[in-house]
């Protein structure tokens, strides 16, 4: 359903869709289920004159039936979308596939600032190289990112590939993504943190590894000059 | 303290009746208008006091909504009413629209008033057990509110930081710029809690105690039953907020660091102690609005609540579940990842019995004899509209969906959806239900009607189109989402607006509400004590019930649901009649 609306450009963008369309056609069937039987009723059994209403306990057995059934199916269900929920869960956050490369993301009142590796692949050393509201990402590379806030909460999240990590003052938190497609999108801050809270827009850039090493180059060029 | 019995005898040295002197005797006397209006011990008054107070002040959150929906659907113009809305601005109108709606619209009014009226009135007792903490409750909530006013005017204005307020955003004035503002929230807040312990202590001693004779724990009606397991809930889940309130309060005022991770604080402390209670708090006013559809559809289909135990058995269930659900609200914050699986299925197993109790809901309707008047709309509106509310929440209760749709428009759909019927639906078909009793007199039906069409059509049309903007990635409490390309699209420009305008027709709508309330105070037809043909007490007391409520003390034979009993020619059978 999701991907009608944003493109799926990580590896796991579509298991999460994926998830969200179970829990849609399995929650769907029964809201319209209910809604049926529901509005069926009223209409089946309008006030007429003369016609007095059942004395229904619904304490029996045979009557309980009625709502007992409907409610193991549900348990069914529900057991469906926890195990749904737990395997893309465990895939997207719980585990860490080994890092091919690895950015820093920062977030503070009200700006983003992003430390790439430079050409020798590690960060923290004199070659890395740092932008500010603009992530530049290699497709078909996975990524770790660290990420750390420096004064309040915030959230780094990419709707286009469906993953949000809040950030915490004085903790780095280690989460990870594979870009699967190439182009442009928005990184958006997702936990209110003050009055810039809506100015604080990001955008990553997905690049074919070409591209990335001649930005990367232009980059070092700006940063030496 | 003294039996409802006894007060029958001998009304006036038992009970509240020494409270307060001889201008209480149960209206023999007359009073000034401030003992019997403004320091009244009546639970009537009081859950009048708390009504129109929690309706007051639902206006006013109202209004703040109307400002921000605005600004969204319009960015940067000038709100008719109010002026061009700044980010500072929008921030504090979202944070305290939410704080209203929940802390002094759905508590007061659901739980408070409906509370206050209905217990010793439906129990078949003169007055609530304790009858002036019950007054205190209402002062100290007064001033709870009176402080949250003050809050939005102080220099640098109301708190912006999100009616959940994190810190460190919450905690230090550098960061949210609102140095006054944010410690009178927390301290109204704060002062909130402390009005709804008083007065959840007096529900719950007042139901174990003074129900009328004959009146088994099971002949008590449902909706009594939703407001103790409520107030048990809350009382159960508000200690540790109350804790963290305090400490959040220290952060910000005397410079201690609870929260703060620079100095060994944790910013995630709060959110569990937040959420420990928030999430309860949820169900604490969802259950008394059941409660109250339970009553209208039972009388309006003409019909026995299907399976009485199963519903009470569901509550029971909800309410203990809701204690293991709250990190629910926290998959991405942090936590340890693995805490999210527990989670989870926690949290999709509460479906359960909610589902449960719907069913039951539906179930009762078979069989009946449906009359569709103004309450009987509300109630069933209450049960087709939670229903979505019910089915969203599982895309945010599974961890895995949920990394995607947090903090997104998707979320403020899906507990809209939660609390539109609770805090607007229940509490117009209680009022609709209980007006006759509480005012003597009947609402204008036709008016009535066009209420509810006007208020449910778009209800549905301001948030069916922000299921969609967050499917499509708008995040919360953003005032302007041209900064973001994928946002700033026509599209979703358009939905925002629908949402909007279906905002500003559902507001014009309450007009016809408010004229239809007081027009019918005056020139409504005269009720009678039972036009509803109901079972239960409170109905057989005389519309309005006068202070101590029943001339004589009602005995209780029965439970309340024995409608269409057979072999009865009346297809009622109130509660106090001898076989």
């Amino acid at each position: 359903m999701i991907e009608r609306y944003i493109e799926q450009a990580s590896s796991y963008a579509s298991d999460i869709d994926n998830l969200i369309l179970l829990i849609g056609v399995l929650v769907g069937f029964w809201f319209i289920l209910v809604e049926i039987v529901f509005f069926g009723l009223i209409v089946a059994f309008r006030a007429r004159p003369g016609v007095k209403g059942q004395y229904i306990t619904g304490e029996e057995k045979h009557q309980k039936r009625w709502v007992g059934v409907p409610h193991e199916l549900v348990l069914l269900c529900d057991v469906a979308i926890i195990i749904g929920a737990v395997r893309v869960w465990v895939n997207v956050k719980q585990t860490l596939p080994p890092a091919e490369e690895t950015v820093r993301v920062i977030a503070q009142q009200w700006a983003w600032s992003f430390v790439h590796p430079g050409p020798d692949n590690k960060l923290d050393t004199a070659d890395d190289i740092k932008t500010v509201d603009e992530l530049h990402v290699k497709v078909g590379t996975t990524y770790h990112f660290k990420l750390e806030a420096r004064d309040v909460l915030h959230s780094f999240s990419v709707p286009a590939f469906r993953i949000k990590q809040d950030a915490i003052p004085g903790r780095v938190i280690t989460g990870w993504f594979k870009p699967t497609k190439l182009g442009t999108h928005d990184i958006q801050c997702t936990e209110i943190c003050g009055i810039g809270h809506g100015l604080m827009p990001a955008r990553i850039v997905i690049q074919s590894p070409g591209e990335y090493a001649t930005w990367a180059a232009a980059q070092a060029a700006t940063a030496s000059r | 303290m003294a039996t409802p019995h006894e007060h029958a005898h001998e009304p006036h040295d038992h009970g509240h009746g020494h409270d307060h002197g001889a201008a209480h005797d149960h209206g023999h006397h007359p009073q000034s208008f401030w003992s019997k209006y403004v320091f009244s011990v009546d639970h009537k008054v009081i859950a009048m006091q708390y009504m129109f107070t929690g309706l007051a002040m639902g206006i006013i959150g109202a209004f703040f909504s109307y400002v921000f929906r605005m600004q969204l659907a319009y960015p940067g113009h000038h709100v008719p009413g109010y002026g061009v809305v700044s980010p500072g601005e929008y921030n504090a109108l979202v944070t305290n629209h939410g704080t209203v709606m929940i802390f002094w619209l759905a508590m007061p009014v659901l739980i408070a008033a409906f509370g206050n009226y209905l217990i010793p009135l439906m129990l078949g007792c003169d007055d609530m057990v304790f009858p002036r903490l019950n007054r205190l409750s209402y002062q100290i909530f007064l001033l709870s509110a009176i402080v949250l006013i003050v809050s939005w005017f102080v220099p640098g204005g109301g708190f912006g930081g999100a009616w959940t307020a994190y810190p460190p955003l919450s905690a230090k004035a550098q960061y949210n710029l609102t140095p006054l503002g944010s410690t009178l929230w927390v301290v109204a807040v704060a002062l909130e809690f402390v009005a709804f312990l008083i007065g959840g202590i007096n529900f719950v001693t007042t139901a174990m105690n003074s129900r009328a004779p004959g009146m088994k724990m099971f002949d008590m009606p449902m909706v009594i039953w939703m407001i103790v397991i409520a107030s048990i809930l809350f009382m159960g889940s508000v200690g540790p907020l109350v804790a963290g309130a305090v400490m959040l309060l220290f952060d910000q005022t005397v410079g201690t660091h609870f929260f703060d991770p620079v100095h060994g604080g944790d910013p995630i402390l709060w959110q569990h102690l937040f959420w420990f209670f928030g999430h309860p708090e949820v169900y604490v006013v969802l259950l008394p609005a059941t409660g109250i559809v339970a009553e209208i559809i039972t009388v309006f289909s003409r019909k026995k609540l299907f399976a009485y135990k199963t519903v009470l058995y569901t509550a029971f269930g909800t309410g203990i579940l809701s204690f293991f659900v709250w990190a629910h609200h926290q998959f991405i914050a942090g936590i340890d990842p693995r805490m999210a699986n527990v989670f989870t299925a926690t949290t999709v197993l509460i479906s359960i019995p909610i589902a449960e109790m719907m069913f039951v809901f539906v179930a009762t309707l078979y069989g009946g004899s449906i009359r569709l008047t103004v309450p009987m709309l509300w109630a069933l509106s209450f049960i087709a509209e939670f229903i979505i509310g019910g089915v969203t929440g599982i895309f945010l209760g599974s961890s895995g969906s949920d990394i995607y749709f947090h903090d997104t428009y998707f979320v403020l759909a899906h507990f809209h959806y939660t609390f539109v019927p609770i805090a607007v639906l229940s509490v117009m078909a209680g009022i609709a239900y209980w007006y006759p009793k509480m005012f003597g007199r009947m609402m204008n039906e036709t008016l009535g009607k066009i209420h509810f069409w006007g208020t449910i059509i778009p209800f549905n049309g301001i948030f069916i189109p922000l299921f969609l903007t967050g499917m499509a990635g708008d995040h919360r409490r953003i005032y302007d989402y041209s900064n973001f390309p994928e946002l700033a699209t026509e599209r979703l420009g358009h939905l925002r607006e629908f949402a909007t305008i279906s905002l500003l027709v559902l507001a014009a709508f309450q007009l016809v509400f408010i004229i239809n309330f007081f027009w019918s105070l005056k020139n409504g037809k005269k009720a009678g004590a039972n036009p509803w043909d109901a079972n239960t007490l409170e109905w057989q007391a005389p519309s309005p019930p006068p202070h101590g409520n029943f001339a004589e003390l009602p005995n209780c034979y029965r439970g309340p649901y024995e409608y269409s009993a057979p072999n009865r020619e009346k297809d009622f059978w109130p509660q106090n009649e001898p076989v």
